[in-house]
């Protein structure tokens, strides 16, 4: 556990350490702390008794921070969180590596709050008490705020307080359903504690009814976070306006907090509640993934476009989760790490060349293999690997997924039968055909055909430093050379990691499969007459 | 009844408030060193009042002793034990943001040597002694042992203010700001006086001991007499007014507004620790869920709960206060206008406190209570601690950019509001939280539902007063601010700030001492009751 903590701490100390020394320091302090973090968290990773059990690690008893509400400093991962926390340590360092040149202004107070947001996220995976978890989850909104307000485009205001609003709200649900259940808890056991494993066997035991408006408040908070149809607007403004390792930490960890919250407390939590809303959020990341995937199609700036299909792929994830069979879900685990690495990547790319050009926009910049060839064939690699081209990490997740959705109503020999079918798979795979189109015409636009750059910068940049070349150049590299390492690696390598998921996935399902069978009883034989007054109301 | 006895019984009263005493002492002084000719003599007056105030706090941890205030027949007796170094402290970091603003116009003078001392036109002196007493008030009320004396402290507290309004600072704004507060705060005093009078009708005792002890006979015989209950329900909205809850906040804004800010800083805590002192120590003479006593033949009678016109207006009260306060935070036009809608919101969200009663929700009142004050504080040191052409800072576009010239303050101010926000980890999330748990114990989902969806809706305003410093680009209002010549609100702003993170992290460890604080006293006999009557 001190090990944890000390991984957690290493950034918020090297946040005080940029805070008070000298600006031309403050990125490099920022390094060695987030890779400082990284190595203590890898060699947590390494010591991590429990990859295939499914258990948390360590179990231990954690000192009390406010024990007269049960509020406890307990750490713990299990092998979904350790995963989600590594790839957030991993791309710390690389978003680092990657401000090098594009922070020129409040240096200091970037890297110093960029430590904190990568601490407070990883606070969040880690957390084993729902307000600590809480406090991870809210906090971070904090320098992201500032990140993209002080940090981002033209209309960056605008977007970071939509961003703060539209979390701060939905978040607001989340922590009354959290305080709900502990205080359920309180009346059968006359303690107060906020532990998640607790609170998830208690949440489990309550009325179906109360579970439906738990699911639904708990669903609120996360799907703001996700971001689900139709409370995504923030999300592609925000992409937007942020720079370049802002959206990357957005896209690859933020996000996943949402994806994250589901896995670890909506749908362990409230299982009966799941299961009457279950038809309704699939429906709703079936629309996120169709809606944001035609948005795309239409999209002329680059950044927007990758925005909205993050949303796209954040549906799809959703999907794999909400179908309910181990499949499904190790898929969507899984797939939380890819869309990290992937979609990380992708922003990183294109915000080399918008360094550059100062431009996103796909109709005035074009044919860009001729003047950054080395740039190019990152980009072509990493969007092949965001529309899951078979050996890439996409292809798993994304297969995954569908493939849990698709057989979920028919999955009886795996012991875990779903709500969703055949045809909601396939309506979801629309969604590939259309990202494999939108992502290949953003290809053809910005990576090859004729040369096209603004006129105002013809070659390289005028007003930028020197620093930076015509191509990428070596730091640039560096920062994604990893991700494409783990890109191909999961895409080649995945069963190790499925495997080592599995377990946590089947705890989280465990409680399914008998509400499944009774919820089918009951909607089998009269269809609409019979269903819960409750669950009418809400089913489209 | 003879002398000694008198006195035996007098002793442990006497112990506690050798706080005041020296409060008293520090008054005085001050009162009478401010007419001082010799200039150091007068600037010395804050660093006296802060000296007061710290050993006033200080004592209280040893003259609080269990035995003496077990002796002095009071509601709660270890209550004095956090509220008063709690108040004190923070009376003396609001003492911080005076530094410097009295008298300023005059002091200039006489330093350029445009003017002759005159001993008549300065008020520095009275303005902290008046300060000490208004404090002095707030810590009487934790020995108020019967509605006389419960009466006079919160008129101590609140006379001094009026005074303070008008005195603080230059110009006819904060007269017109002093007129407002006093004339409506005459009419509140009014309708909770009459409140008392009531209530010693109903049930024959100003003892508060006692008429806890009339209520629980009469809760358990029939119910509370309609001349006790329309006592009790006048006084609870007379003393809404200290606490700047609906329906007696409207003179909030306005006041805070035409007060000079450090003066809003102090009307933001002082006034309203008071206030919900004396409702707390009123509401425990009807009780809470689970009240029990013992009666004439020793057997314990438990009744249930505040009775319901009480517990309904405090219901009303506390839910139309918090979307009042929030829904008008978002429509004002000025920094401290927003701040005072801020006020009447947190209130609202304290109110919870009261009718989730004892033990968790008056704990989780007073915790939130001294955080709010903590995070409060900050915000109008900041604003405090800068000025633009001699004026203090007010519009919002008086502290947009405040980052580039003076990144401290703005730091300061953007982490108050995200702790008045409720963003964890700071103190406000944290307070937030405790609340809420103790709502939850007295099955008061409804009102934890509402406090949540208010606590969004004050984002939007927060969030303006914080990220402006931080982001906006300086306007040509803001790039007049330069800093206050004394360097005392820049610290006091520093600690709050800073504070409100510190107190999370211990936040364990004060909610502790909270609870201890709030234990209530044995209840006492019926035959005990009987005694005391003539």
């Amino acid at each position: 556990m001190a090990l944890i903590w000390l991984s957690i701490i290493l950034p918020i100390a090297a946040a005080l350490g940029v805070a008070v020394s000298p600006t031309r320091h403050a990125r490099w302090i920022a390094l060695a702390g987030t890779l400082a973090s990284l190595a203590v968290l890898a060699v947590v990773a390494w010591q991590f008794p429990d990859w295939t059990t499914g258990k948390h690690s360590p179990s231990t008893e954690a000192p009390a921070w406010i024990p007269r509400a049960g509020i406890s400093l307990s750490v713990g991962f299990d092998t979904v969180s350790l995963l989600l926390a590594l790839l957030t340590a991993l791309l710390m360092p690389l978003c680092i590596l990657g401000s090098f040149s594009a922070i020129t202004e409040r240096v200091r107070e970037y890297y110093g709050w960029f430590l904190v947001l990568g601490s407070s996220i990883i606070l969040a995976f880690a957390a084993r008490d729902a307000i600590l978890f809480y406090i991870g989850y809210e906090f971070t909104l904090l320098p992201m705020t500032i990140i993209i307000a002080v940090y981002g485009g033209t209309e960056r205001r605008v977007a970071a307080i939509k961003m703060f609003l539209y979390t701060f709200l939905g978040s607001m649900f989340m922590l009354a359903a959290i305080l709900y259940v502990a205080w359920e808890h309180r009346v059968v056991s006359g303690v107060w504690t906020f532990d998640i494993d607790t609170l998830t066997a208690t949440g489990v035991r309550l009325p179906a009814a109360t579970q439906y408006w738990l699911f639904a408040a708990l669903m609120i908070g996360f799907a703001v976070k996700v971001p689900l149809f139709p409370l995504h607007t923030w999300l592609p403004l925000a992409h937007d306006q942020a720079p370049t390792a802002g959206s990357v930490i957005l896209a690859a960890s933020m996000l996943k907090l949402g994806t994250y919250g589901n896995y670890r407390f909506a749908l362990p939590m409230a299982p009966a509640g799941g299961v009457e809303l279950m038809t309704v959020a699939a429906v709703l990341s079936i629309a996120a993934i169709i809606y944001a995937s035609l948005i795309c199609w239409v999209q002329t700036d680059a950044k927007k476009l990758i925005a909205y299909s993050s949303v796209a792929h954040l549906g799809l994830c959703m999907l794999g989760l909400f179908a309910l069979n181990p499949v499904g879900a190790e898929g969507a685990v899984f797939y939380m790490v890819n869309h990290g690495v992937s979609t990380g990547a992708l922003f990183l790319c294109i915000g080399m060349f918008y360094e550059r050009y100062h431009t996103k926009d796909t109709d005035v910049l074009g044919g860009l293999a001729k003047r950054m060839p080395v740039w190019a064939c990152f980009m072509v690699f990493f969007t092949m690997a965001s529309i899951g081209l078979p050996g890439l990490n996409g292809f798993v997740g994304e297969f995954l997924c569908l493939g849990g959705t698709f057989i979920a109503e028919h999955d009886v020999q795996s012991g875990f039968p779903g709500l969703l079918g055949p045809w909601y798979a396939i309506v979801a795979g629309l969604g590939l055909i259309l990202a494999a189109m939108y992502l290949l015409i953003l290809l053809g636009k910005i990576v090859w055909g004729p040369l096209r750059v603004p006129h105002t910068s013809s070659h390289g940049h005028s007003e930028s430093p020197s620093t930076l070349t015509v191509d990428i150049n070596g730091r640039e590299i560096a920062t994604l050379v990893p991700l494409a390492v783990a890109c191909l690696w999961l895409g080649l390598q995945p069963k190790p990691m499925l495997d080592a998921i599995a377990p946590c996935t089947q705890r989280m399902l465990e409680h399914y499969p008998a509400l499944v069978e009774r919820h089918r009883q009951v909607e089998t034989p009269r269809v609409a007459d019979a269903r819960d007054p409750l669950a009418k109301e809400t089913t489209p | 009844m003879s002398a000694t006895t008198a006195l035996g019984a007098l002793a442990p009263k006497l112990q506690l408030i050798v706080p005041e005493m020296l409060l008293f002492l520090g008054a005085v002084v001050v009162a009478v060193r401010g007419l001082s000719r010799r200039r150091m003599a007068r600037s010395s007056l804050p660093a006296i009042t802060c000296i007061a105030l710290l050993a006033s706090a200080a004592t209280t941890l040893f003259a609080w002793t269990p035995s003496a205030a077990s002796q002095a027949g009071l509601l709660f007796p270890m209550l004095g034990q956090f509220i008063k170094p709690a108040v004190a402290v923070l009376a003396a970091v609001l003492v911080l943001l005076s530094v410097g603003s009295v008298d300023r116009l005059v002091e200039d003078a006489v330093a350029r040597g445009r003017r002759a001392f005159d001993a008549q036109r300065v008020v520095r002196g009275e303005f902290y002694a008046f300060l000490l007493f208004s404090v002095m008030g707030v810590m009487l009320l934790c020995n108020a042992t019967d509605l006389i004396w419960l009466f006079l402290a919160i008129e101590l507290v609140s006379l001094p203010t009026y005074i303070m309004v008008a005195v603080g600072g230059h110009g006819t704004r904060p007269q017109e700001a002093a007129i407002k507060y006093f004339f409506l705060g005459a009419l509140s005093t009014a309708v909770f006086l009459y409140g008392f009078a009531l209530i010693y009708g109903a049930t024959g005792t100003l003892e508060l001991t006692a008429i806890r002890d009339a209520f629980a006979l009469q809760q358990v015989s029939g119910g509370i007499s309609t001349l006790g209950m329309i006592g009790l329900v006048m006084a609870v909205l007379g003393l809404c007014f200290k606490i700047t809850a609906v329906p007696m906040h409207f003179y909030a804004p306005d006041v805070y507004e035409g007060a000079p800010t450090h003066v809003a800083a102090f009307l933001a805590f002082i006034p309203k620790a008071a206030g919900f002192l004396a409702l707390a120590l009123v509401l425990t003479c009807v009780g809470w869920t689970g009240h029990s006593f013992l009666d004439a033949d020793g057997v314990r009678v438990s009744y249930s709960g505040l009775p319901t016109p009480i517990a309904a207006t405090l219901w009303m009260v506390a839910a139309i206060t918090m979307t009042l306060g929030n829904v008008g935070g978002l429509v004002q036009g000025s920094v401290k206008r927003t701040l005072a809608y801020s006020s009447i919101a947190h209130s609202g969200y304290m109110v919870i406190g009261l009718v989730a009663g004892p033990p968790a929700g008056l704990a989780a009142l007073f915790f939130y209570l001294v955080a709010y004050g903590v995070m409060t504080t900050a915000s109008f040191a900041a604003l405090c601690a800068l000025e633009r052409k001699g004026e203090e800072l007010n519009g919002f576009g008086d502290i947009a950019g405040m980052r580039v010239k003076h990144p401290v303050m703005a730091w300061m101010l953007a982490m108050s509001q995200a702790s008045l926000v409720g963003l964890p980890p700071l103190i406000g999330f944290v307070a937030k939280v405790y609340l809420f748990i103790a709502a939850f114990e007295a099955g008061q989902v409804g009102l934890v539902v509402i406090a949540v969806l208010n606590s969004a809706v004050s984002a939007l305003y927060y969030l303006r007063i914080a990220i402006l410093p931080l982001v906006a680009p300086s306007s040509a209002r803001s790039d007049e601010v330069t800093l206050v010549p004394s360097a005392w609100p820049r610290v006091a702003a520093v600690v709050c700030g800073v504070g409100t993170l510190v107190m999370s992290i211990f936040a364990g460890p004060i909610i502790g001492l909270v609870r201890s604080a709030t234990a209530e006293g044995p209840p006492q006999s019926a035959s005990a009751q009987r005694s005391l009557e003539p």
